[in-house]
């Protein structure tokens, strides 16, 4: 029997993160995401063979990552939006390396300093690669803090199949917010270290780990080969969540800290008879954009919910091949909308397409 | 005959890319004789990041991560808190560990990470055409201070080792030359030095090594040796400039 334990979503994460075997924690301190980087501090510090480190900027703490990687183990670092920024330089060159990573971005609102309230403005960052050059990053968007665990620890297996950086997208509100959690892990004894770990050349013969190459035609198979791999990961990653979908009318999609608040909502319109539901990407890259085309068949209205001004909308779009009309409402800045002012937007979209 | 002068056991047999009387080639032969002098290569990693020296990796024949411009420092404690049974460190020139790499190398040096620096000092960009550098000369003429380096205009030579020096997590810092045999030999010494103090498990280490680039400095060979010795030691003087090992 696992026992249920009271967390917060951010502490959730550190906790799975050591149970999965993280060795290496480098952090710099940014709001809404402290509580990570302290836990982090207290429980994984002074364990034999881990290390924390308080890193002088991002920038060195992903760069520190990628040096943990290089020596084989498992690894993470976190932030939020504007420190996020500052680790895509980092985050390209451990795509570029083929090196496993965990990063975690409880992201607030953008752009500039923003406000260190949750939002879900940095979407198109997390998905479109962010740093320089053409790669990709495996993205999870949990939506509650039992998923901030679970998704902790997928995301170290993820990296270690594929040989690349896993984002997690997590937000403030769900970083802070404290709900039930349980883990089916225990932190291994030993923690695991890769096989190809760069340790010295010890009965082996050497190696290098490098992304640069003066050859273009050489670059240029080391991309494709990074894009047949990311084909692969569509294939075989995408994951969704839906809730009531099965005679939904309206579909509401919506990832993260604005699934939940639309779960709420929701519950609120089918209490007044109104048939939604709702699809929530868990990977948002990969897009789950088969299980949306499946979901969005049966419908006869889609919304499109974000706290941004319209970002996962143009998935959404991809996915549905702009056959379908596709509104949406977005609360972009830091603006937490309350489940009944969603419930309103729902019910108004419900009644406007006719669907009584 | 007793043999007293061969190849390093760890020197690839690769050709060198770098110019003539450039000193990289002789700081990579000193680090392949110290990997086997003192039985280090089997746990040795270099991290060299971008200047003429990222292609440290084909001439050292020891495992390699190549960092991101500056970060060298960052890679080298990430790699030292995973492993800390392995031999690290970084080979930067000046354009890198003392412009973007600033704030990297004096806080891992602050933290007195286990981990060696070698620090060639050229007082120029290299790779990207000899472009002004931090540690670039009061009145040198570069692609970036064409009227020579102005007070003025471009603040003063920075010294970074001295910089280094202040931190209490730096153990042994020292500032030698590669353009004369005597000064080569120093070198060699103080490499030594620095890597003893990481296997002591002492705290942070760094050689800066003031070598030639009489490409970028448009000179012959021989004056740019000439130059080290009469213009550079006088910003940059040779010697130790901080050891607290007591050795």
């Amino acid at each position: 029997m696992v026992a249920k334990v009271l967390m917060y979503g951010n502490t959730a994460i550190g906790e799975a993160a050591i149970r999965a075997g993280c060795q290496c924690y480098f952090g710099y301190p940014i709001t809404p995401q402290n509580e990570l980087t302290e836990y982090m501090a207290a429980n994984l510090g002074r364990r034999p063979g881990c290390a924390f480190v308080q890193a002088e900027s991002e920038i060195a703490a992903i760069n520190m990552v990628h040096g943990a990687s290089v020596a084989g183990v498992r690894t993470m670092t976190s932030s939020s939006s504007p420190g996020i920024s500052l680790k895509q330089e980092g985050i390209s060159y451990l795509a570029a390396c083929e090196l496993p990573a965990v990063i975690v971005n409880i992201s607030r609102g953008g752009p500039g300093l923003g406000s260190i309230i949750a939002a879900q403005s940095d979407y198109f960052q997390a998905t479109r690669g962010g740093g320089h050059g053409d790669y990709r990053t495996i993205v999870l968007a949990p939506a509650s803090v039992q998923e901030f665990a679970d998704l902790t620890m997928r995301a170290f297996d993820l990296a270690d199949t594929y040989r690349m950086p896993v984002l997690i997208l997590g937000d403030g509100m769900l970083g802070q917010m404290m709900e039930p959690v349980e883990f089916d892990r225990e932190a291994p004894a030993v923690p695991p270290v890769r096989a190809d770990a760069l340790r010295g050349a010890s009965g082996r013969p050497r190696k290098i780990v490098k992304s640069f190459t003066s050859n273009p035609a050489d670059l240029e198979e080391i991309n494709w080969s990074l894009y047949r791999r990311y084909q692969v990961i569509k294939e075989k990653e995408p994951a969704a969540d839906t809730f009531l979908t099965d005679d939904a009318e309206l579909l509401v999609v919506a990832f993260g800290a604005s699934a939940r608040i639309a779960k709420g909502a929701i519950k609120e319109v089918r209490a007044g008879g109104m048939k939604v539901g709702l699809f929530r990407p868990v990977t948002l890259w990969p897009f789950p954009d088969k299980a949306l085309r499946a979901a969005a068949e049966r419908v006869k209205g889609i919304l499109v919910f974000e706290m941004n001004m319209g970002q996962m909308i143009e998935d959404v779009r991809l996915s549905l091949n702009g056959d379908r009309r596709i509104d949406f409402y977005g609360r972009p800045g830091g603006i937490i909308p309350a489940p009944s002012e969603v419930a309103r937007v729902i019910a108004r979209h419900y009644h406007q397409q006719g669907l009584k | 005959m007793e043999k007293v002068y061969q190849r390093p056991r760890y020197l690839t047999r690769a050709n060198f890319h770098y110019c003539p009387g450039c000193g990289h080639s002789i700081v990579h032969r000193i680090v392949c004789e110290l990997m086997d002098e003192m039985n280090i290569h089997d746990r040795a990693i270099g991290v060299p990041p971008p200047g003429c020296s990222v292609f440290a990796y084909n001439y050292i024949e020891t495992d390699f991560v190549e960092s991101a411009h500056g970060r060298g420092a960052a890679v080298a404690t990430g790699i030292k808190r995973a492993a800390p049974d392995t031999v690290v460190f970084t080979y930067q020139g000046d354009g890198d560990i003392s412009a973007i790499g600033t704030g990297e190398t004096i806080h891992a040096a602050n933290r007195g990470e286990r981990i060696t620096g070698i620090f060639i000092n050229n007082a120029v960009y290299g790779m990207t055409g000899g472009q002004m550098a931090p540690t670039t000369l009061l009145s040198q003429k570069t692609t970036t201070s064409p009227f020579g380096r102005d007070k003025n205009f471009e603040g003063y030579p920075i010294k970074l080792s001295e910089m280094l020096a202040l931190t209490d997590g730096a153990v042994y810092i020292e500032r030698t030359a590669v353009n004369s045999p005597k000064n080569i030999i120093k070198t060699k010494k103080a490499l030594q030095k620095a890597f003893q103090v990481q296997l002591d498990n002492l705290g942070y280490s760094l050689v800066e090594i003031l070598s030639p680039c009489p490409t970028n400095w448009k000179m012959g060979v021989l004056d740019s040796w000439k130059w080290v010795d009469e213009e550079m030691t006088k910003v940059f003087p040779l010697g130790v400039i901080k050891d607290t090992t007591g050795k």
